[in-house]
């Protein structure tokens, strides 16, 4: 069990390592000098080379990588362009408010997804598994930045019932939640099916309705339960796009999340910031990945002896 | 089921035919173009003269949804053309070499594949400039990467096959066996992932546009018609609705084509 954890921690660590390196060359690709760009064309020659010495670019590439290495280790991302503040205390600051959404979005994806995907693999085949799973495919098929302002047309501006945008009230939560969440029910719903299927296939779930168990429990305590460890793994990886999909939700709401900061940053050009938001979440999601193998290692001991 | 499923699969076609071919004859089968302005009668609603009404300049919505869908298909068409090429090579010599080449090309889709979903797009968007060849280089960077892997899986698995040891013992080249024999039996599962990548590309472009980082106006893209019709949510909603319906209904259409093709070229799944 340890040796598989160990192992498992081990392999994250070259992934870490190569996303902290492209994370670094970001700043390297802008086209021309990094620095004249985030000044825009007025800058003075002095300004900009100043502002290239405080980000660094003046030494060379492999000092400048070590620092960076060295630097993002500890925990500092550098100086925000736009505000002088640090990157790490901006960022933290907006941890909450996307943690906040991502779960809400997550909460009500599996509300959605569960049932669907249930009551499509009970009845496989028929016109309720057929109306189901077209009803999934459009989820996945209708963009969330079409969506959120579409409900905010309807829920705030006509009916009235939640507030546009902002962060601060339950209300607030619901409608980007939905708009975020939508699209990963659909996604979930799927693969519950896909999982209860395989189950449902198995053999201790015919032995259970022969000793007279009746549908209701060998689905709900029996196979559903064994069709939640692929699932997991499914919901967690899907964890990577609720991040990517918090960026759009967060600009059309005004959510004061991460995502709202990386497409404020990315309009000021402030890179350290872009590169900060972008590294953090990318260290989140192979860390939650991580996790999840780590679980499925502690709820399925086959995974630990491959 | 499967004549529900092949119901879907046909919609799916019809749907996709449509867009192109009404994207193709757009300039013929419509009296506007896209660029004129009615600014006196600006953000218009649907009318019988215009269908999906004016815009915030009153040019013609319905116009320049079809050039939207010009653009909108090129871009899908390009990158999970460079995509799918690129992968299948990358994934057949990973595959088919094994060894120290296989464990370089596997760390490196790991780190690629470490960044969710479109953030490294808009990463590298953002760096280089908004633009459409940005974003189709961007989309085609993370986009190799799962073609790579299903044909490296597919390759291992046909490396092994009695045909293929049968020709390079009859003195096939390394190559003509990777060309001729071994990557052939990846096309089946590579034409349903790329109908289902013309669906990601497709919805991908118009957010990252949608978010100011692609296609650049006035060039019309669903994307960028959606997010300058937020404005005006309150007082013309048609702005963001046909936009993101015409969206909506191709990305369905090519989900749809893409399940219905996994479903006839997979036979477990009859």
């Amino acid at each position: 069990m340890l040796r598989y954890f160990v192992r498992r921690v081990l392999l994250a660590v070259p992934v870490l390592l190569g996303v902290a390196t492209l994370v670094f060359s970001l700043i390297h690709l802008v086209p021309g000098d990094p620095a004249q760009a985030m000044m825009g064309d007025g800058a003075s020659p002095q300004d900009v080379a100043e502002l290239r010495k405080s980000l660094g670019l003046d030494q060379p590439l492999l000092t400048q990588y070590r620092t960076f290495l060295g630097n993002a280790f500890k925990g500092d991302l550098g100086k925000s362009f736009r505000t002088g503040q640090p990157v790490t205390t901006m960022i933290v600051e907006r941890i909450p408010a996307t943690a906040e959404l991502a779960v809400a979005a997550m909460i009500i994806a599996m509300l959605i997804a569960i049932p669907l995907g249930v009551i499509a693999a009970v009845w496989r085949g028929t016109a309720v598994d057929y109306s189901a799973m077209t009803f999934a495919l459009a989820g996945v098929s209708i963009p969330n930045f079409w969506l959120g302002p579409l409900l905010a047309i309807i829920f705030a501006v006509e009916l009235g019932w939640l507030p546009v945008s902002g962060r601060g009230t339950l209300g607030h939560l619901v409608l980007p939640a939905i708009s975020l969440g939508l699209a990963l029910a659909a996604i979930l719903a799927r693969m519950t099916r896909a999982s209860l299927l395989d189950e449902l296939g198995e053999l201790y779930v015919r032995a259970a309705r022969a000793r007279g168990v009746s549908a209701t429990a060998a689905v709900g305590r029996h196979a559903l339960r064994n069709s939640m460890v692929p699932l997991l793994t499914i919901i967690a990886l899907q964890f990577g796009a609720v991040l990517t999909g918090a960026v759009i939700t967060e600009t059309i709401f005004a959510w004061p999340g991460i995502g709202r900061l990386l497409i404020q940053s990315i309009g000021f050009r402030d890179y350290p910031m872009v590169q900060g938001c972008i590294l953090l979440i990318a260290v989140t999601y192979v860390s939650v990945n991580l996790i999840t193998d780590l679980m499925y290692g502690v709820l399925d001991p086959r995974i630990r002896y491959e | 089921m499967s004549s529900l499923k092949s119901g879907q699969a046909l919609t799916g076609l019809v749907i996709v035919a449509f867009v192109v071919s009404a994207a193709v004859l757009a300039p013929l089968l419509l009296p506007w173009d896209p660029a004129t302005q009615d600014l006196p009668n600006r953000l218009e609603g649907p009318t019988w003269q215009h269908w999906f009404g004016l815009d915030e300049l009153g040019r013609d919505i319905l116009a320049r949804v079809l050039l939207g869908a010009r653009v909108s298909l090129l871009v899908g068409i390009v990158v999970v053309g460079v995509s799918s090429v690129a992968g299948m090579a990358i994934g057949g010599v990973s595959g088919y070499y094994g060894g120290r080449i296989d464990q370089v090309i596997g760390r490196v889709m790991d780190v690629l594949m470490a960044f969710p979903g479109m953030l490294l797009a808009i990463a590298l968007v953002a760096v280089l400039g908004p633009s459409l060849v940005n974003v189709v280089l961007a989309l085609a960077v993370i986009g190799w990467v799962g073609y790579a892997r299903l044909v490296r899986g597919q390759v291992l698995r046909a490396r092994e096959f009695e045909y293929v040891t049968a020709a390079k013992a009859l003195g096939a080249g390394t190559n003509r066996i990777l060309v001729r024999h071994v990557l052939p039996t990846a096309l089946p599962p590579l034409l349903v992932q790329a109908t289902l990548g013309m669906a990601g590309a497709i919805l991908s472009e118009a957010a990252l546009s949608f978010l100011g980082l692609g296609v650049q106006p006035p060039t019309p893209s669903w994307g960028t018609m959606i997010n300058g019709g937020r404005v005006h949510l309150l007082d013309a909603p048609h702005l963001t609705i046909f936009p993101g319906l015409f969206l909506a209904i191709v990305v369905l259409g090519f989900n749809f084509l893409g399940d219905g093709l996994r479903d006839a070229l997979d036979p477990k799944r009859k």
